[in-house]
């Protein structure tokens, strides 16, 4: 697309979302447009729309030249930031001619159709279907297929919608300008001042030679240009393991013809994973808006599934839950249902154990609440070897699978529990007025306003924190205490990172775990006293 | 009331009395308090704990531990909940003697969330126990919610144990209603002791009310009858909070 910036201007003014913004084929009235960019701190022309390339003005050219030749020219500074995120979503948008499409920046997007152009009536119906599409949507384009991405590269900017034969490429190629090459200007000038000019010149001259003047990387690139070697295509999105998708002649609005559509995707999306032996883990809804944009849809499944109707039922809440609803605008003309992640099933999820059948039937209710709230609000528990009593259970969501992990007990057996049913999320500092003895619990304490007194305190638990975690340490010590520490001297590691635990039972029966941070020191530094949870 | 909501709570009523066999009430583990529910906790129905001080929540972990038995538990609570009365620990359910490895934490974003969420988890019969915290009042929560997180649970047969913090009790359509405070150890040992409750049932559909000194075996999963000792507190009133403070839980 070689007049993006412009092209992304003038639409924005027309409108982006019209949708059939017709390509600006005879501007007569279209005013000249150029937008500037700066290199080595002069202001050049960087793009320019099709009026003022009629007037003579070129990409390259130093803008006050161009000023000088035009009177009253507009010029728009250049945005490569915004002129790349509409390349990302004109490739997300491309999506629907093959999963396999790669950004070629500034302005390109290179796709692999290996074994799509069937579909589209073969390549030469394809290659004008993309073309008209995109033009369709207010861009000029250029486009080439050749068997590397290399060569079509060249051919789209400089050969306009040739289409390379396999093995044939060098001979599309053979009449072009050096500036296809692409080597940068260095090489381009040392090629020049050799005297060659087309493609085919540079591609007579001996290997040695052009490696002696111009380096190995260019012989590799030549190389590969000609269809010797291929550099694989990086995709954009990692390719979903299954799909099945539906294209529609006519936009679709309406509610329920989407959800028609979506009911014989998941059919057939169903009847594939059956076919394969394979249930689905991620599961994602693309929806492809006639006027360019997508949305995506993502659901999340603990178990392998495969069921048709509860992968709707998972979109639905899915749909449901989203902040904007989904927004057909002027209609969707594709919709497509990935499986991005495939598993193999276990023969066991389809028997009629009751017990199996009790498990996957918790597992699709954690799947749906997943859905509708987000998977970290499901939330399971997994044990941890730490002594940490916050690290000790992590939660994790409810739809990872590895739960494994021996629970241990803290208490002995016929003790009263020794971890707190509720706690903190945060230690709350306590205030207590008395002094108190040496090592031991506070006589009485103030929390969250209210007094307590204390009646029965068991204790001191000490439990060191891991304190060759260094990270874990700084973390744990809170930042205030850190520098009250700094101001009064006391070098913060000199203070054992420990906490002194204590249970204790208030008058009425209440019953707490407080802690004390540190250790008494003979500086005179009073250790400060936490609330950490609540026992039943 | 109107005459259908009245009809429709005499149905309620009635099929109340047509218990299917296969739900067992959930017995507490002592005698007296079982005589006067009846053989237990209703299984299949909406149970409300309401809180006067911290102890509560252990309370109703332990109610929901008895009645999940070996199946899931789900807890769901609003974000507000967890901070102002903390999250729930895994290991201190362990350390009542539940199973951390059938705990399901739901957080919901608000109590409007939290409703909708148990109604679709009391439609699972595969659901062990559903504990819901909710605190102070939401305006959601009012009788039709009530009626219909109960309709649900009978259908199902998963009880719904309904923990409120700093509440006041409402019309509700809760099989029974306590009325939770945690009460000191054993003053005749020094150490610290089983948790202890004082529990009250102030409503109780189907039978008489009474007041319990409640005591938590973790070791076997089952509540002993403690006996009340002269440093008894007195019993925190059924209709309001025992006092500003602990309303406020501040």
């Amino acid at each position: 697309m070689p007049r993006l910036p412009t092209d992304r201007l003038t639409r924005r003014a027309k409108g982006a979302h019209e949708p059939n913004a017709a390509a600006p084929k005879t501007d007569v009235k279209e005013a000249p447009l150029v937008i500037a960019g700066r290199a080595s701190n002069a202001l050049y022309v960087h793009a320019l729309n099709r009026s003022a390339q009629r007037l003579g003005l070129h990409p390259g050219q130093p803008l006050a030249n161009a000023r000088a030749m035009i009177e009253g020219l507009a010029v728009v500074p250049a945005d490569e930031k915004a002129d790349l995120e509409l390349l990302e979503t004109i490739a997300d948008w491309c999506d629907r001619f093959t999963p396999l499409v790669a950004g070629d920046p500034p302005d390109g997007l290179l796709l692999d159709i290996t074994g799509v152009a069937h579909l589209f009536g073969g390549e030469v119906a394809m290659l004008n279907h993309v073309r008209e599409k995109i033009a369709a949507q207010g861009f000029a384009v250029q486009a080439a297929i050749a068997g590397t991405s290399l060569a079509a590269r060249a051919l789209a900017r400089y050969a306009n919608g040739t289409i390379a034969l396999p093995g044939a490429e060098a001979m599309s190629l053979a009449p072009l300008p050096i500036a296809a090459l692409d080597c940068g200007e260095e090489k381009l000038r040392a090629l020049k001042r050799a005297g060659l000019k087309t493609f085919a010149q540079v591609a007579d001259r001996g290997r040695a030679e052009l490696a002696a003047r111009l380096g190995a990387d260019f012989l590799t690139r030549l190389h590969v240009m000609l269809g010797a070697e291929e550099k694989p295509l990086t995709p954009r999105r990692p390719l979903p393991d299954l799909s099945a998708a539906q294209r529609f002649a006519e936009p679709v609005v309406t509610q329920e013809v989407i959800a028609k559509s979506l009911h014989a995707l998941a059919t057939a999306l169903s009847e594939i994973l059956e076919r394969q032996g394979q249930g689905l883990r991620l599961l994602e809804a693309v929806f492809f808006r006639a006027d360019g944009k997508v949305e995506r849809i993502t659901v999340r499944t603990g178990a392998p599934l495969r069921d048709p109707a509860v992968m709707l039922r998972l979109l639905n809440q899915r749909l449901e839950a989203l902040a904007d609803p989904l927004d057909p605008g002027f209609g969707f003309d594709l919709i497509r249902l990935e499986a991005r992640l495939a598993e193999e099933t276990h023969p066991a999820e389809a028997s009629f154990d009751t017990d199996e059948n009790a498990r996957w039937q918790i597992a699709f209710l954690a799947d749906r609440l997943s859905a509708r709230f987000g998977e970290h609000r499901m939330q399971r528990f997994v044990p941890q070897d730490t002594h940490i009593p916050e690290a000790q259970s992590v939660a994790i969501p409810a739809q990872d699978r590895d739960f494994e992990g021996n629970w241990t007990r803290k208490r002995r057996e016929n003790d009263p529990p020794l971890r707190p049913l509720r706690m903190m999320e945060k230690p709350e500092e306590i205030k207590d007025g008395l002094p108190v003895a040496p090592d031991g619990p506070p006589k009485f304490f103030h929390w969250r306003q209210c007094k307590y007194d204390v009646v029965r305190a068991e204790g001191p638990e000490r439990i060191a924190l891991e304190w060759w975690k260094e990270d874990l340490r700084r973390r744990l010590i809170p930042h205030r205490e850190q520098k009250r520490r700094i101001r009064l001297g006391v070098a913060p590691k000199l203070l054992p990172p420990s906490r002194d635990y204590f249970r204790v039972e208030t008058h009425q029966g209440l019953r707490f775990w407080l802690y004390r941070d540190g250790q008494y020191q003979h500086n005179g530094l009073a250790p400060r006293w936490y609330m950490h949870g609540v026992f039943a | 009331m109107n005459k259908s909501e009245k009809l429709a709570d005499l149905r309620h009523f009635l099929a109340r009395y047509s218990l299917p066999p296969d739900r067992p009430a959930i017995s507490l583990g002592f005698p007296a308090a079982d005589a006067v529910l009846g053989g237990g906790l209703r299984r299949g129905a909406l149970h409300e704990v309401f809180a006067s001080d911290w102890g509560a929540s252990g309370f109703a972990a332990c109610l929901a531990i008895l009645a999940a038995g070996n199946k899931p538990l789900f807890w769901i609570r609003p974000d507000y909940e967890a901070l102002e009365y903390g999250t729930l620990s895994a290991t201190g359910l362990l350390e009542l003697g539940g199973d951390p490895r059938n705990l399901f934490l739901l957080r919901a974003p608000d109590a409007g969330d939290a409703l909708c969420a148990t109604a679709d988890i009391l439609a699972c019969p595969h659901v062990g126990a559903v504990v819901l915290e909710l605190s102070g009042a939401p305006r959601c929560l009012d009788l039709v919610a009530s009626r219909r997180l109960a309709l649900l649970a009978e259908e199902s047969g998963v009880t719904l144990f309904l923990l409120r913090e700093g509440a006041m009790p409402q019309p509700s359509a809760a099989a029974t209603r306590w009325q939770v405070h945690s009460r000191s150890s054993h003053p005749q040992n020094d150490d610290w002791g089983a948790p202890r409750f004082g529990a009250q049932l102030t409503r109780h559909r189907l039978g008489a009310l009474s007041d319990f000194i409640l005591e938590w075996d973790s070791e076997n999963g089952i509540f002993h009858e403690a006996a009340a000792h002269s440093g008894a507190v007195v019993a925190a009133p059924a209709d309001r909070p025992a006092d500003a403070s602990r309303q406020r839980r501040a």
